[in-house]
């Protein structure tokens, strides 16, 4: 039940993303609706990873090496996510960097005032 | 104990739809930029939920905490863009 | 409007298959095959206590490299894309002296940020966190430091070369697990030690401390990039 609310959460959240990209015409709100997909995508892939009834992959006292595979949930996702998120955040930086040269080029940020590779 | 966590994932959900749509429609683009970083404080609260620590103290370190504060830096120097594409004539959207 | 309902078409498109996704996934009730590999062996292989340290540095060690490379990447093209903007800085930008409580509250806050930073990828092999969120604890230290003095001139030469350094002594202990060990960035030519202990897991936590010096200032870097740029 958990792991479907989650999910059904981050596919929503990809979805809102997606519709702020396409229905905004500034940059910076189009790189905002971005980084909320990228969370969904990470919620989504967490949720697949959970396992109802078992802990995180952390051995400790209670959740012993013997018994670890019985115990703990599936860490694979969690290093991709791990990946992702640092990734994520340097694709937003470079996103913003450029934002900020093509402000600097035309003082706007409206997607529609770029019109140099319209055919 | 089950049935609190999926009341907390359930409270946890409907607050980042909410933020999530904030920060699409919303009108002031500082409080949009704040909803997104909501968006990822909320997410790393459930990831621990669903027994990630790791991935909850990077979202909430990375993804909520840096990210808000590099738009922050580029809002700030463009700051005559904000309105852009929102209250145009005759355009399109809204 | 024909653009509008195109991007409503396509949005139901992904959404009807985001829902078959959802109302058709069943949670496993047992680990697949790489995850019970993990889980049983890490211990013994790897003796980092946290399974997620033990993929992301050791078992998949080679996306991390990448990652790194990818992040350092994206570090330098922004440097490259914002290098224009930034002309000199003292003379343009007249400043409203930030609050007293600002400028003794970081002198308080930012060795303690720093400490934590440590902490946290120290630690990396035995509780949640690592290199990624140390260093992007320390890089939020950095943050504070430059919202109490916007005009502050980083050593930029110093951060440049812990951030290389660490790439390369990173490399370089991969090469030594590829001599002394079983393969590139194979943690066990330092000795494994007892599961739960703080010099434990091998070369873990020397890898840990150097992603984290290079993540922190690489997120350093980024920020002070952008926040030197010229407003516009």
């Amino acid at each position: 039940m958990m792991i479907h609310l989650a999910m059904a959460t981050g596919f929503l959240l990809i979805l809102i993303g997606f519709y702020g990209a396409l229905s905004n015409r500034n940059l910076l709100r189009m790189i905002v609706a971005f980084t909320i997909a990228d969370s969904g995508v990470n919620l989504v892939i967490v949720a697949i990873g959970y396992m109802p009834g078992r802990t995180a992959p952390i051995l400790d006292a209670t959740v012993k090496a013997g018994d670890a595979a019985a115990r703990v949930i599936d860490p694979v996702p969690q290093a991709l996510v791990l990946t992702a998120i640092v990734i994520g955040v340097g694709v937003t930086a470079l996103m913003l960097a450029y934002a900020y040269k093509l402000y600097e080029k035309k003082r706007s940020l409206d997607i529609a005032k770029f019109t140099e590779l319209r055919g | 104990m089950s049935l609190l966590l999926t009341a907390m994932t359930l409270v946890l959900c409907i607050a980042m739809i909410v933020a999530a749509f904030v920060a699409i429609l919303g009108k002031s683009l500082p409080i949009a930029i704040l909803a997104a970083g909501l968006v990822s404080l909320v997410a790393s609260v459930l990831f621990v939920i669903l027994a990630s620590p790791d991935v909850a103290m990077t979202e909430a370190a990375i993804g909520s905490g840096l990210s808000t504060f590099l738009f922050f830096f580029v809002l700030g120097r463009v700051r005559g863009g904000e309105r852009d594409g929102e209250d145009e004539p005759g355009s399109e959207h809204g | 409007m024909v653009k509008r309902l195109l991007a409503l078409l396509l949005l139901a498109a992904i959404g009807g298959i985001f829902t078959t996704l959802v109302l058709g996934y069943m949670p496993d009730a047992e680990l697949n095959n790489t995850a019970r590999y993990y889980a049983d062996h890490t211990a013994a292989d790897i003796g980092s206590a946290n399974l997620v340290t033990a993929i992301v540095i050791t078992y998949r060690g080679l996306d991390t490299l990448g990652e790194v490379t990818v992040l350092f990447l994206a570090a330098a093209i922004l440097g490259l894309v914002l290098a224009r903007g930034r002309r000199q800085v003292q003379a343009r930008r007249e400043l409203t002296p930030v609050g007293e409580l600002l400028t003794t509250g970081s002198r308080v806050l930012v060795p303690l940020i720093m400490l934590l930073g440590v902490y946290v990828f120290v630690n990396g092999h035995l509780t949640p966190g690592g290199g990624f969120q140390g260093g992007a604890v320390i890089a939020s230290g950095v943050l504070l430091l430059l919202l109490t003095d916007p005009l502050r001139q980083f050593a930029h030469t110093l951060i440049a070369a812990v951030e290389s350094l660490a790439g390369v002594f990173y490399v370089a202990i991969g090469l030594m697990g590829l001599f002394l060990a079983g393969g590139f960035l194979d943690n066990r030519f330092l000795p494994i030690g007892t599961l739960g202990a703080l010099f434990s897991a091998g070369a873990i936590p020397i890898i840990y401390t150097l992603i984290g010096l290079k993540v922190g200032a690489e997120f350093s870097v980024m920020l002070s990039d952008l926040s030197d740029t010229e407003a516009l």
